[in-house]
């Protein structure tokens, strides 16, 4: 039966693969794409996830997990399996697999398509599962700690610089992604605002009036923000509250700034914890709804399958396609951040070890769809429209006649009165170099929702978008502050002691402060280049985020050859391959490519020309010396990045050869068997074993 | 059979609901009662100390991704 259930996946899978494959020069039904895509997901579920966790890592449902061993009904719970999936898939989705996939769209549907399925079945899926099971096999150790015990101190440190490093590039990309989004929109900026005061109001219920009542007070919540996008528009209407509302990219820079650091400092429950019930259920509720309607309206795809920037000129960002659609496009193919949740919180919640497949692998694929989806909303845009919203100002021009133009010349038709349209019908005063992704991403779900759902809401499906694009990002960016605190309290604590202690308030104001001011500085430098910033900071942060994919799956493939397993080794090393190539070549290019569209040492040094030369406008001469910097300290980040993961690299690979050559290596870190004695789970509470149902 | 149809429905209504409550952590208290009483002599937190520490736990260490 399983067989026979194989055998129509695969063909299923052929056919729709082979329906894109003869499309190449005709519009393609995103129901081709949606067809493969879940035939790929089930194949690679049933066969190769099915293989590495038994044969590979060794999956043994009689071992106790750390769960069971460690219940404390606190931290260390047994969870039925599908609750633990919906806990890891909240956890592991954020913005990225959003943003990654829209960018890369400038290549054509079909590069990124690829990437997001291949990357994410051979790859991603695989890090997130081994991880998870390396963690719960040593008490839920997180990366850095696994990295120490089973490779050097070396690894460690590399793990911890990495982690922090990329928290910083992430949260400033992604409050960039913001501004972009609410710059001179009343509409956009009024809901993002009214979230805060809900979130705060959430907070209060739930530990006020109703402590714990999770689920109530979230309901309250996101009806409230529901109201929040419907007021915004009101708002919008109103001149004089307009006006109030309009703000420009610096001063919102500012306003995501302070937000950032008096979240950090704030006790958890006020806002962190509220928003973040906010942005699960919206992000869970989202989701289900794109799919369905991405299913019923099953949309033609428009943008062609690769376009001419495969060649290097794209205007979103600059750089071949080999290597940039894979550091473009991290999440959602893989994404080294999740083996830190993979580490940590989820192994102490897995009840047996047989459940790491569907959590691990499982939630990477829900993830790798979710990235699936946010390309199909992209290309489903006329492609001139996506190009019109996506470059920058400092690329086409910043009169809207020019850059219609320029972006016609491509090849890409669009008209000034199409845009016009299009803003008006959104409720957007303009869409022009909107970059970032956000704004084009919310664009194609509002045609996706107003297509299916009812075409007159098209300006309130967009600000939906909008708002639940910024409330998930909002939440990312006061966690990702929150646990960079964290960590630099941690490093600082080696240099003064008292800096250690995370409940000690000067030490929460100083490093929450140093934290804040990392990614506000690159958040503050982005808003400030013409080009839109983003297409610097994305392949930064892709570059870090793939460097950690490749640390946690060097730490993985050490554990796998020091515990015997080195004929399998390829099932981690093959990826880990692929991802040291990958972001190798594409820090290679960033550092000394001569052309400045990738290169930021020619960038910086094309505009230092410029600057003593003394063409630059007035405005642009007098942000140059800050771009300038930027470009080189980018150069410099790029440069410690890639030593950083040859260190880890250099230092599995001097594990691996020791253990192969029969020399002594670091004890296994494994904690000892012990048979488990949990019983079955049901949904809600525990079955007996011979349960009458 | 007739009944078999609306009685589905509601399993499944339920099943997602008590899903949702236990993703959530709406639950969680509720849990920790029964775990206590199997497992803890003295009495337990109450919901408000529970509500805090959990809170405080879960945004101890990276519980949320890009």
């Amino acid at each position: 039966m399983n067989k026979i259930a194989g055998v129509l996946l695969a063909a299923a899978g052929a056919v729709a693969l082979g329906g894109i494959a003869l499309h190449r020069q005709e519009p393609i039904n995103a129901l081709w794409i949606v067809t493969a895509a879940v035939c790929v997901y089930a194949l690679g579920y049933r066969f190769y996830a099915a293989w590495v966790a038994a044969r590979v890592l060794g999956v043994d449902p009689s071992r106790a997990t750390p769960a069971e061993r460690h219940d404390n009904g606190r931290d260390f719970v047994p969870t039925h399996r599908w609750i633990a999936f919906g806990h890891h898939f909240a956890a592991i989705a954020g913005p990225g697999p959003l943003v990654g996939p829209t960018l890369a769209a400038q290549f054509g549907y079909l590069p990124g398509t690829l990437w997001i399925l291949v990357g994410a079945v051979l790859g991603g899926c695989v890090q997130d599962m081994t991880i998870l099971l390396l963690s719960t096999r040593r008490d839920g150790r997180s990366l850095g700690q696994m990295a120490r015990d089973e490779l050097g101190p070396l690894g460690g440190f590399a793990a911890l610089i990495g982690t922090l490093l990329i928290m910083i590039l992430l949260i400033a990309v992604l409050g960039l992604v913001v501004v972009n989004a609410m710059k001179h929109s009343p509409w956009s900026t009024a809901t993002v605002f009214a979230t805060i005061p809900v979130a705060i109001l959430v907070g209060l219920h739930l530990r006020r009036l109703r402590p714990g009542r999770i689920l109530e007070a979230s309901l309250i919540g996101v009806t409230l923000v529901l109201l929040a996008v419907l007021g915004g528009g009101w708002v919008d209407g109103q001149p004089l509250l307009r006006g109030l509302f309009d703000w420009s990219s610096l001063p919102l820079a500012g306003f995501v700034i302070g937000y950032g650091w008096i979240a950090a400092i704030l006790p958890v429950w006020l806002l962190l914890a509220p928003r973040d019930y906010l942005s699960t259920f919206l992000k869970l509720g989202t989701v289900a709804l794109l799919a369905v309607a991405i299913v019923m309206l099953h949309p033609q795809i428009r943008m062609p399958a690769l376009t001419s920037f495969v060649d290097g000129h794209g205007p979103i960002f600059g750089g071949k396609i080999f290597p940039f659609v894979f550091i473009t496009i991290a999440c959602g193919a893989v994404s080294g951040f999740h083996a830190l949740v993979a580490s940590g919180t989820t192994p102490k919640l897995i009840a047996s070890e047989a459940d790491v497949r569907l959590i691990g692998y499982g939630s990477m694929m829900l993830e790798s769809f979710v990235a699936i989806m946010a390309m199909i909303a992209a290309t489903l845009l006329d492609p001139g429209v996506f190009f019109a919203i996506n470059t920058g100002a400092g690329v086409v021009g910043a009169a809207p006649a020019a850059a219609v133009h320029t972006i016609s010349s491509w090849g890409f038709p669009v008209t000034v009165e199409q845009m016009q349209t299009l803003a008006h019908e959104m409720g957007e005063s303009t869409l022009f170099a909107r970059t970032g992704g956000a704004p084009s991403l919310a664009v194609g779900m509002a045609s996706i929702f107003g297509n299916t759902f009812g075409r007159g809401l098209l300006s309130v499906w967009y600000h939906f978008a909008i708002m639940f694009e910024a409330v998930f990002i909002l939440s990312t960016l006061d966690a990702g502050t929150r646990v960079g605190r964290f960590m630099l309290q941690d490093l600082l604590g080696h240099v003064y002691a008292p800096l250690g202690r995370t409940s000690w308030y000067p030490s929460v104001l100083f490093s929450s402060t140093l934290i804040v001011a990392g990614w506000g500085y690159f958040l503050y430098v982005g808003v400030i280049d013409p080009n839109g910033g983003v297409n610097i900071l994305w392949p930064l942060f892709g570059i870090a985020n793939q460097m950690l994919a490749a640390i946690a799956l060097s730490v993985a493939t050490g554990i796998l050859v020091k515990s015997g397993k080195t004929r399998y080794a390829a099932v981690t090393l093959v990826p880990l391959a692929w991802l040291a190539i990958v972001t190798t070549v594409a820090a290679w290019q960033k550092i000394v490519s001569a052309d400045p569209r990738i290169g930021l040492l020619a960038a910086a040094h094309q505009l230092s020309a410029h600057l003593t030369a003394g063409t630059l406008p007035t405005q642009a001469a007098a942000v140059a010396p800050q771009l300038i910097f930027n470009q080189r300290l980018d150069a410099w980040l790029t440069g410690f990045f890639m030593a950083v993961l040859w260190l880890v690299i250099l230092d599995m690979g001097r594990v691996c050869l020791r253990k192969v050559r029969g020399l002594p290596v670091a004890t296994t870190s494994e904690a000892p068997y012990q048979a488990a004695r949990l019983q079955p789970f049901a949904l809600s509470g525990r079955l007996p074993q011979e349960g009458s149902t | 059979m007739r009944r078999a149809v609306p009685r589905a429905i509601a399993r499944a209504v339920a099943a997602t609901l008590a899903w949702l409550r236990a993703v959530s952590g709406d639950d969680a208290y509720e849990r920790y009662l029964t775990h206590h009483a199997r497992a803890h002599e003295g009495p337990p937190l109450d919901r408000r100390a529970f509500y805090e520490e959990r809170e405080l736990r879960k945004w101890s260490g990276v519980s949320r991704c890009c």
